[in-house]
């Protein structure tokens, strides 16, 4: 993924973000730019400004975090045509957690100032790529919540 | 006119009744777990009638209880028969508690299965959750031995940690074989856990295979069924190729006791497998 074109036809390919309407994809593409990454390549730290959002166009990243005394926690994987980030959305614009390569991986990266110039300047682009963001969280919020009942332990009163 | 006796009949008259245990012998037992055990058994005498996958067998311990299980591999069925146990209670424990030679006694097999013949040319997308992989071994042995009448398939399995998914390595080798996708996931990863972190829903987004062109088998606890044919019909998954292994404290196995009554299904007939439109609205009122 060199230039525009190729960034837009890899995000047309993937299929979290193809269900978009082509001017939100060409949008995207306008603020993107290809960018391959290796196993273990730290992609975000917790804290940093949220300058990038990224798709995944192939291979997997991690959300992590840290404790003291347990290391790096993963917290979830995404995987190809995924949206990594949502800081970038929501103000003070900075990661909540790390971000980093689990295998070689392919990725869109978007730069997140221009993007938000472009939803302030159109709303609906900025309605459509909100929405979008939403329908993930809520994806993954219901995935959490589901994790949260430790699903696969044995049921009450089994014989 | 002297009524016909066909082999059909024979078989008939030789098959035990459904109320009553054949005995079965430990012929070896392999710990997966703490709390799990794979146990081969071969008949004692008259095995029980054939088996398909994703049926269950009522499986007495003697002087403690019985208990539903699903089949977990129909290896030489049905003189030799294999199941897969969680101890969760006194009767499944003291099943897992077993050792070699001990006799135990089997009633089935039971119930409806995954009729995976009826999705011939399809691609295969099969969702396990936990201990919900097990009576999906059948079904996979049954896409191995057919494979050529299928197209892509894919396997998801999410369990709670990388050390509760159960013969993960008997997993990797039979995707190999097959040329399967194979996804793994875990709630809580270990150091050193290279698969997926997250629920088994997320992994369907990976699979390659389409759900559109695909059959879904899904096993596992209900409300990760619920969440697993949401996310399906939301990829544009036709819910009619859509099944879920159901259990509902089947005993009987022969729809008299009533315990496993779901609406107007027994589990233990009807079931334990169903098309989602026949049970999905039901698998969403509490306390059903």
């Amino acid at each position: 993924m060199t230039d525009t074109t190729d960034v837009r036809i890899a995000l047309g390919q993937v299929a979290g973000v193809h269900a978009l309407p082509l001017r939100a994809l060409d949008d995207l593409a306008a603020c993107g730019t290809g960018r391959a990454v290796g196993a273990g390549t730290t992609l975000a730290n917790e804290g940093d400004d949220a300058t990038y959002l990224y798709v995944v166009i192939e291979g997997r990243v991690a959300i992590d975090t840290h404790t003291p005394g347990d290391g790096t926690l993963v917290l979830e994987t995404l995987g190809r045509g995924e949206l990594v980030g949502w800081s970038w959305l929501v103000p003070p614009h900075r990661w909540r957690f790390a971000v980093r390569a689990v295998d070689d991986t392919d990725l869109v990266e978007i730069d997140a100032a221009a993007l938000r110039d472009r939803c302030i300047v159109d709303p609906e682009l900025g309605f459509t790529l909100a929405r979008h963001v939403v329908a993930g969280l809520a994806a993954r919020l219901e995935a959490t919540r589901l994790r949260l009942l430790d699903l696969y332990a044995p049921p009450p009163g089994g014989r | 006119m002297a009524p016909v006796v066909g082999p059909a009949t024979v078989a008939a008259e030789l098959a035990p009744h459904p109320m009553h245990p054949v005995a079965y012998r430990v012929a070896r037992r392999r710990a997966l777990a703490d709390d799990v055990a794979a146990l081969d058994l071969i008949a004692s005498d008259q095995p029980i009638g054939a088996a398909e996958p994703g049926q269950f067998a009522m499986l007495w311990a003697p002087g403690v209880g019985e208990v539903p299980i699903s089949f977990s591999g129909l290896v030489g069925a049905p003189d030799a028969l294999q199941f897969t146990v969680r101890a969760v209670g006194e009767v499944s424990a003291a099943l897992v508690g077993l050792t070699d030679g001990r006799v135990i006694g089997v009633r089935g097999p039971f119930g409806r299965g995954w009729r995976l013949d009826t999705e011939q040319g399809r691609d295969v997308l099969v969702v396990a959750g936990g201990i919900g992989l097990v009576p999906l071994w059948p079904l996979l042995d049954e896409l191995e031995r057919d494979r050529d009448r299928f197209g892509e398939v894919a396997v998801v399995a999410g369990s709670r940690r990388p050390a509760d998914l159960l013969d993960d390595e008997r997993l990797w080798d039979w995707a190999e074989r097959t040329g399967a996708h194979l996804g793994l996931t875990v709630d809580v990863p270990a150091v050193g856990w290279g698969g997926d972190v997250g629920l088994v829903t997320a992994l369907l987004d990976r699979t390659g295979v389409d759900p559109t062109s695909a059959s879904a088998f899904v096993c596992g606890p209900e409300v990760m069924m619920r969440a697993t044919a949401r996310r399906l019909l939301a990829m544009g998954a036709d819910p009619a190729h859509v099944r879920v292994s159901l259990e509902r404290n089947m005993a009987c196995g022969i729809r008299q006791c009533g315990r496993c009554q779901l609406g107007p299904f027994f589990v233990c007939t009807d079931g334990p497998v169903f098309d989602l439109p026949e049970v999905g609205r039901l698998m969403e009122v509490p306390a059903l």
